[in-house]
């Protein structure tokens, strides 16, 4: 396992080339805008360090784990033959990764908050919980939904430009219509799909779907499944509002 | 306070596991049981993913740990009336958007700085890299969408403090993004794409949402539920327009440079 760490120090040197601008904005405006000496720096410079082995790990496994895997299973499948399989798949890999991110069950809860102080649905524990359960089962939905068309997508050829430009014409249309209270949770949960393990799974099953079927180009046709991730949950989340 | 370090590691570590396991559910269950495939590599493979759950588990709690709450002060410091104004200035009703440009530069400063630390930047740049066979370059891509995401929440700031409607900014970049789509090099298009999604992810959001926040709750007429969340709108919508440029930049200047050379081989013959 250690031997699979090529060049450690390499790593961590490139680790902190990334973080070295975070690093200069927050001191440049700690002494010379704010004028303050910096808080704890015992606790700083160990949080920056775990940062920085943090990244180089991740970037490591990256390469050899989360990458091969996806795309020799694009490639599996394609291969296999079977595309109904694939299709459940990219379902199964969308709504559960969804259903399943912390960063959403807090948004939702807030969310049923929000409602209830606007009067969307009654102001009591039972209804707000079920409210919150059906805006998670939503963008998971969405989400599901965004990574089958991704793949059909992929298998068809269509340009993305046309679902995504068509997508934004949908949500500017929506935003007129839908209730108010939704809208910001709607924009929102665009965000919570890309989550930093999903992200590298989805690009690497994108571009091994288009490497191994014929007349595809994976830069043309690997890449804009993370857009339809994003898009898709601002029209269900906002559908959602509109029939609630 | 290394048993409370170690304590809170485990916690992060616990949250990184519930994340990635359904993930890793999903695709070995699909492997084993469907496609009926061994996996090649799987000690190099699950190595990999410990690599991948460590090394998150350590990012988010060092971030936690030093960057969030260092970041979230300074915008809660940067944006008080009493920095904006100087300590025992007259605080005016309406807030004068020229009196904010540390808070522009702030935004700026540190939407751009967080992309470039964002992992899942740097595993689609990589990929692209990969893909593209060295034509988009890692940091290329990276840069470009830094400087999306800077001035989107720098933007996205000024739109805070003078209190204009948010979906005039956004569509005025829906409007921007399909007519570049147009004329943009088309081999770019998917990736500018999805470069406006990795953006939200670890790094950028805590802490332009403490941005937000801070402008929202001290400048009068502001309500941290209703402006609050623009930010992220931003510095999803921007780094589109910016990958999209880059690409029309460099096809322009690869065109140029062309163009020179065929004068300069006319020249010479």
């Amino acid at each position: 396992m250690i031997a699979l760490l090529k060049q450690p120090l390499r790593l961590l040197r490139d680790s902190f080339r990334d973080l070295l601008p975070i690093i200069l904005v927050v001191t440049f405006f700690q002494f010379f805008v704010l004028q303050q000496p910096l808080p704890n720096v015992g606790k700083l410079l160990a949080g920056i360090f775990m940062v920085m082995l943090g990244l180089a790990l991740f970037i490591q496994g990256l390469k050899i784990a989360l990458f091969p895997l996806g795309e020799e299973m694009a490639f599996n499948f394609v291969r296999a033959g079977n595309l109904w399989w694939l299709f459940l798949f990219a379902f199964t890999l969308g709504f559960g990764t969804v259903m399943a991110e912390p960063a959403l069950i807090i948004i939702s809860n807030e969310a049923a908050e929000v409602a209830a102080a606007g009067g969307m649905i009654s102001n009591n524990e039972v209804a707000q919980a079920s409210y919150a359960m059906g805006l998670r089962v939503t963008v998971a939905l969405a989400v599901g939904v965004a990574l089958l068309i991704g793949v059909l997508r992929i298998l068809k050829g269509w340009p993305v430009q046309y679902l995504i430009i068509g997508g934004y014409i949908g949500v500017v249309i929506m935003t007129w219509f839908a209730p108010a209270e939704i809208i910001g949770v709607a924009y929102d949960s665009g965000g919570v799909a890309t989550s930093t393990v999903t992200v590298p799974l989805v690009t690497a099953l994108g571009v091994g779907l288009a490497s191994s079927i014929r007349g595809r180009d994976p830069m043309l046709d690997g890449f804009g499944m993370i857009a339809l991730a994003v898009l898709t949950p601002m029209i269900f989340v906002m559908a959602y509002g509109m029939l609630i | 306070m290394v048993m409370d370090a170690l304590l809170d590691f485990g916690s992060g570590l616990l949250v990184v596991l519930r994340d990635v396991t359904p993930i890793m559910g999903i695709l070995f269950g699909f492997q084993f049981f469907i496609l009926r495939k061994p996996i090649h590599y799987p000690v190099r493979v699950l190595s990999g993913m410990v690599f991948v759950i460590l090394g998150l588990a350590l990012f988010l709690e060092g971030l936690d740990m030093a960057l969030f709450p260092l970041g979230r002060l300074m915008a809660e410091q940067l944006t008080a009336p009493e920095f904006i104004y100087g300590a025992g200035a007259i605080i005016p009703a309406h807030a004068d958007w020229a009196e904010y440009y540390w808070v522009y530069a702030f935004a700026a400063a540190i939407g751009f700085a967080t992309t470039i630390a964002e992992p899942s930047l740097i595993a689609v740049a990589i990929k692209a890299n990969q893909v593209s066979g060295g034509t988009i370059s890692v940091n290329g891509l990276r840069i470009a969408v830094a400087i999306g995401v800077a001035v989107g929440v720098a933007l996205g700031a000024f739109r805070i403090i003078t209190g204009t409607p948010l979906h005039w900014y956004i569509i005025t970049g829906y409007v921007l993004v399909i007519l570049q789509t147009l004329i943009a090099p088309k081999i770019i298009i998917p990736l500018a794409y999805d470069s406006g999604g990795v953006t939200t992810s670890t790094v950028t959001v805590p802490l332009v949402a403490a941005l937000g926040l801070g402008l929202s709750e001290t400048i009068p007429g502001r309500s941290p539920l209703l402006d609050g969340f623009g930010l992220i709108a931003f510095a999803s919508l921007f780094p589109i327009i910016a990958v999209m440029t880059y690409a029309q930049l460099s096809a322009h200047l690869a065109h140029k440079r062309k163009g020179r050379r065929q004068t300069q081989e006319n020249n010479d013959q």
